[in-house]
């Protein structure tokens, strides 16, 4: 029950349809006007997890072409469609390689609970893909359970180590990511419990305040010098991926390929998180469809697409999603929100919980309060204990088939015996936006908007 | 020991993937030699870092970016300047440069001692998470920026902004503060701080200072949780 | 983002063989600035009356003759020529102010690197390494030189994009780092008559000290001003015909090395690029606090 509704029944309305002679503001509708009344209770900006909310073009606007009597199709099952991805092997001695084009992106321990990162790691070593750790360091049960783990470097550096390092199987530079290109970790006092401050270095229950630029470099010339160390430390045996929040993804691109990355991830602003400002959520970057046509020409100019890998991920939901990301040039995606809800977060089992806290299953994004009812985004050991890795893990596994199995049929349909040889001729686009940030013709024409196209 | 009984490492003729394979591969229980000497590093970055082992490391010249960083157990002597980043996210260890450090100096450092006769510039020991740096000379802005834990000490002066939204590090100053950044105060110095500053002092091995001289600065600890009169210091 | 470097010569050892040092400090550099290099020297000043101008034509086999006799029926006398890379070097006997113009008028086919009495500025795309000897940088000598490396961030990789940009005559400036403000800032130079080049940022940094000096500051003045006016992330260093000068940004997360002995002063984004100069090992080495220019001349040190 919310403060607003709790107001309303008590001045005599009734839950239902609203008077059609009522109209409501586009301008300030009632969510508007909720917002700003409670920033008016509050003082302070709404803190929220999740992603951006609003429409923004994205790959439902992009349709493949499929088989015809000039292309063929391919046969399931038998006449094979390949999924394997090898990320990583412009330096290190020992590359990735996995099974299928889809890993888990980077989430903390401390924004999501202990069984959880346990279940993405089960769930993706099953399935033959990676995990990420994220803002707080490499916890053992990740590790164990991961078979491959990719080991991030914050600004914030919380539990880095080098003995963790050298357990990764590969190292990601976090320069930023979507959901707020420019911001960095945030992690509010209800989840900092004894062991989350212990892994961070940090008093238990305060508010983390975060860097948002590395302490020890600013700048690709002297990431360079940086990635220079970790392959050091490393022995050149790992790969090194860097990755940016969508801004300006055709010289972040460019830039991370000078620095030396192995390969790139990029992270459309419909990317997710634990605990952001909804102003940075959805009010900074650009989206996923426009940041990767940006990545991929930015590699192809320098003439290293394929040599140095893109990693998409930001709104990656299903597997049409998947195969457009790799038909527009990634040579793979990452999944966060989708892995979390996945493991079951804003299910409709949970819904009595979500109730509670005056929220909805399929409407829950207060991932940054740490009371989640699914067990996932919280620090509570009562809630936590109510998630079962083992069956999460076998979740995720199954969705993370079902994202590769819609892939394969929609690569067979376009004629591919590798889901890295969907190309962008094989799409067309159903809105003018989608188009011109994707580079690909409007359907049934051969126009696509940009510089001089009117 | 003489010098003699020192392996040595030329850089002006070996490459310097050659001598950190070497003294990674002294890991663990691994048989080698203990001390080394790594003569002509002439600005070289990532001279001996990612070590492992209780190594004895003398290096005679200056050397640039992240000299020793992610130090593990091994003790590192630069008989020169180090550049930025000098012992970065070191765990445990000694690092001990003759000469001046450049920016970064013992950021995000664990455990461990990090000294240095001369001053550094900006950001001594940003975002430190229980690294001890002791300074005989000054160090330069933003010092101690997000400090964790840990202990910094300083001879000189510190330049602006020093402890700025820091947390539970201690920082101890004998000469002039420029300024102090949000959220840094200076405290009391108590007995038990007194003796910190012995400790930290003769870890360090400086001459002609006395802890009485040292005044401490910490947290307010008033950013801990957000709160409404506080919003101009975001 | 980039390398810069900056060599003053206080000995004439140094003044002989000042390419040659510069040449291996840029060496240095190529890492951190893979894309393009350049290079401002300053040596063999023109007599009184006359000006120096660096010109760039793409093509190696460019027609600078013609070039040069047409300055020589506008201006008398018969201007001297030489050729480095796809760069010519013009004296030609009337004052800068005339003969840039001139040039900028009625040669449109080729871009002015520089006008001056004593500047010559050489910049070309490519490898800091195939820079070096396609100017045979080695072979020449001069009283100070600033040199550039350049990682490319916000802006394409081109000849006119590449540093050191020159501000006025006899002027020059290099630049490390990122600025935030460099859109608003051209569009109003712009309104107040400096003409750029290129989008690069380090472009409108230079157009900024070109209109500040124009309008009557001098250059530490001027320097100042970039502390108010400009938004973002430096480390400059600036060249004039007596020496030249540095400045960081108050943030000052961009690198610079300092470093003076008896037989020059010298300046760079990273230590081992001063650590080829003789006697580096033995100078003293320093680094500039922000927000403070730092500024060499040629009077001051006899």
């Amino acid at each position: 029950m919310t403060a607003w509704m709790e107001a309303a029944l008590a001045a005599g309305w009734r839950p239902g349809e609203p008077d059609p002679a009522l109209r409501e503001s586009y301008l300030y509708d009632r969510t508007v006007i909720a917002e700003i009344q409670r920033a008016a209770r509050e003082g302070i900006y709404d803190i929220r997890g999740f992603g951006a909310k609003r429409k923004l073009p994205h790959f439902d606007d992009l349709l493949f072409l499929g088989a015809s009597m000039s292309r063929y199709p391919l046969e399931g099952y038998r006449e094979r469609c390949d999924t394997t991805v090898t990320l990583g092997a412009r330096f290190a001695k020992r590359p990735l390689e996995l099974k299928i084009p889809v890993t888990i992106a980077g989430m903390s321990f401390g924004a999501l609970s202990g069984p959880a990162k346990e279940a993405l790691g089960r769930g993706a070593s099953e399935v033959g893909t990676c995990t990420t750790t994220g803002d707080g360091g490499m916890t053992p049960e990740e590790r164990g359970h991961s078979t491959q783990l990719v080991y991030q470097l914050l600004p914030s550096r919380y539990g880095m180590n080098p003995d963790d390092l050298r357990k990764a199987d590969a190292i990601e530079v976090v320069v930023g990511q979507g959901a707020k290109p420019g911001g960095g970790g945030m992690l509010l006092g209800h989840k900092i419990s004894d062991r989350v401050a212990k892994m961070r270095d940090l008093p238990k229950g305060i508010d983390q305040r975060s860097a948002c630029r590395h302490p020890d470099w600013t700048g690709p010339d002297d990431l360079e010098i940086k990635i220079g160390e970790l392959r050091e430390i490393t022995d050149w045996q790992k790969p090194i991926f860097v990755k940016v929040g969508a801004a300006r993804p055709y010289y972040d691109v460019q830039l991370a390929v000078k620095a030396g990355a192995d390969v790139v991830v990029v992270d459309g602003m419909q990317g997710g998180t634990a605990a952001t400002q909804d102003v940075f959520i959805e009010h900074v970057g650009i989206p996923t469809l426009a940041a990767v046509r940006q990545a991929v020409d930015a590699l192809q100019e320098l003439d290293m697409h394929r040599t140095v890998q893109l990693v998409v991920s930001g709104g990656i939901r299903t597997g049409a999603d998947v195969a457009k990301a790799l038909a527009l040039g990634a040579d793979a995606v990452s999944i966060g929100v989708a892995a979390m809800i996945a493991l079951g977060d804003n299910a409709p089992e949970h819904e009595q919980g979500y109730r509670k806290l005056g929220s909805a299953a399929g409407f829950y994004d207060d991932w940054q309060a740490g009371r989640d009812p699914a067990g996932i985004s919280t620090q509570e050991p009562e809630l936590a204990a109510l998630f079962d890795p083992i069956a999460g893990g076998h979740r995720l596994a199954n969705y993370l088939r079902v994202l590769t199995l819609e892939c394969q049929t929609l690569a067979r349909a376009n004629g591919k015996s590798h889901v890295h040889n969907l190309d962008a001729d094989d799409l067309v686009a159903l809105t003018i936006e989608a188009a011109a940030m994707a580079r690909v013709p409007l359907a049934g024409t051969d126009w696509i908007p940009g510089p001089g196209a009117f | 020991m003489s010098v003699a009984e020192r392996e040595t490492v030329d850089l002006a003729t070996t490459p310097l993937r050659e001598l950190n394979q070497r003294l990674h591969d002294l890991a663990g229980d691994a048989h080698g030699p203990r001390r080394w000497r790594i003569t002509n590093p002439n600005g070289t970055h990532a001279v001996a870092c990612g070590l492992d082992a209780e190594l004895e490391v003398e290096i005679d010249g200056h050397v640039g970016y992240y000299c020793a960083g992610m130090n593990k157990t091994a003790i590192v002597r630069v008989h020169g300047n180090a550049g930025p980043g000098v012992a970065e996210n070191m765990m445990s260890g000694r690092v001990e440069i003759d000469g001046d450090a450049s920016q970064y100096a013992g950021a995000t450092a664990h455990g461990g001692l990090l000294v240095v006769h001369g001053n550094t510039s900006s950001r001594c020991g940003i975002s430190m998470k229980g690294v001890d740096i002791c300074v005989r000379g000054d160090i330069g802005h933003l010092s101690a920026f997000m400090a964790q834990t840990g202990r910094l000490l300083v001879c000189g002066d510190a330049g602006e902004a020093l402890g700025d939204s820091m947390y539970e590090a201690r920082i101890y100053v004998r000469g002039e503060v420029a300024g102090l950044g949000a959220d840094c105060i200076e405290k009391e110095m108590r007995p038990k701080h007194l003796a910190d500053v012995a400790e930290l002092i003769e870890q360090a091995g400086f001459d002609g200072v006395r802890p009485e001289e040292f005044r401490r600065y910490g947290s307010a600890r008033q950013l801990y949780t957000f709160k409404i009169d506080n919003a101009g210091a975001y | 983002m980039c390398g810069i470097v900056g060599l003053f010569a206080k000995s004439p050892e140094i003044e002989r063989d000042l390419g040659r040092h510069v040449a291996a400090m840029l060496g240095q550099m190529s890492d951190r600035g893979p894309d393009s290099a350049g290079v401002a020297i300053y040596r063999e000043p023109v007599a009184a009356g006359f000006s120096k101008l660096v010109l760039q034509h793409p093509d190696l086999a460019h027609d600078w003759e013609s070039l040069a006799a047409d300055l020589g029926r506008m201006f008398g006398g018969e201007p001297s020529l030489e050729r480095r890379g796809n760069h010519a070097v013009l004296v030609v006997a009337a004052e800068a102010a005339e003969t840039e113009p001139f040039v900028r008028a009625h040669h449109p086919e080729v871009r002015v690197m520089s006008a001056g009495s004593v500047i010559e500025i050489y910049k070309e795309t490519g490898r800091p390494e195939a820079f070096i000897e396609q100017f045979a940088l080695a072979e020449l000598s001069g009283t100070h030189a600033l040199g550039h490396t350049r990682m490319a961030t916000e802006s394409k990789v081109t000849t006119e994009g590449s540093h050191p940009f020159s501000t006025g005559l006899d002027l020059c400036l290099v630049h490390n780092g990122s600025l935030s403000n460099h859109g608003p800032l051209r569009r109003l130079l712009q309104r107040r008559g400096i003409e750029f080049q290129s989008l690069n940022d380090t472009e409108v940094a230079a157009g900024y000290l070109t209109w500040r000096m124009r309008e009557g500051a001098d250059l530490r003045t001027a320097m100042e001003g970039c502390l108010e006016d400009l938004d973002g992330f430096y480390t400059f260093a600036v060249g004039s015909a007596e020496g030249f000068a540095v400045l960081r940004d108050p943030i000052a997360c961009k690198p610079a090395v300092m470093a003076e002995n008896d037989d020059w002063v010298a300046m760079a984004s990273e230590y081992r690029a001063i650590a080829v100069l003789p006697g580096a090992s033995t100078a003293r080495s320093w680094e500039p606090s922000p927000a403070t220019v730092y500024a060499w001349e040629r009077e001051r040190v006899a």
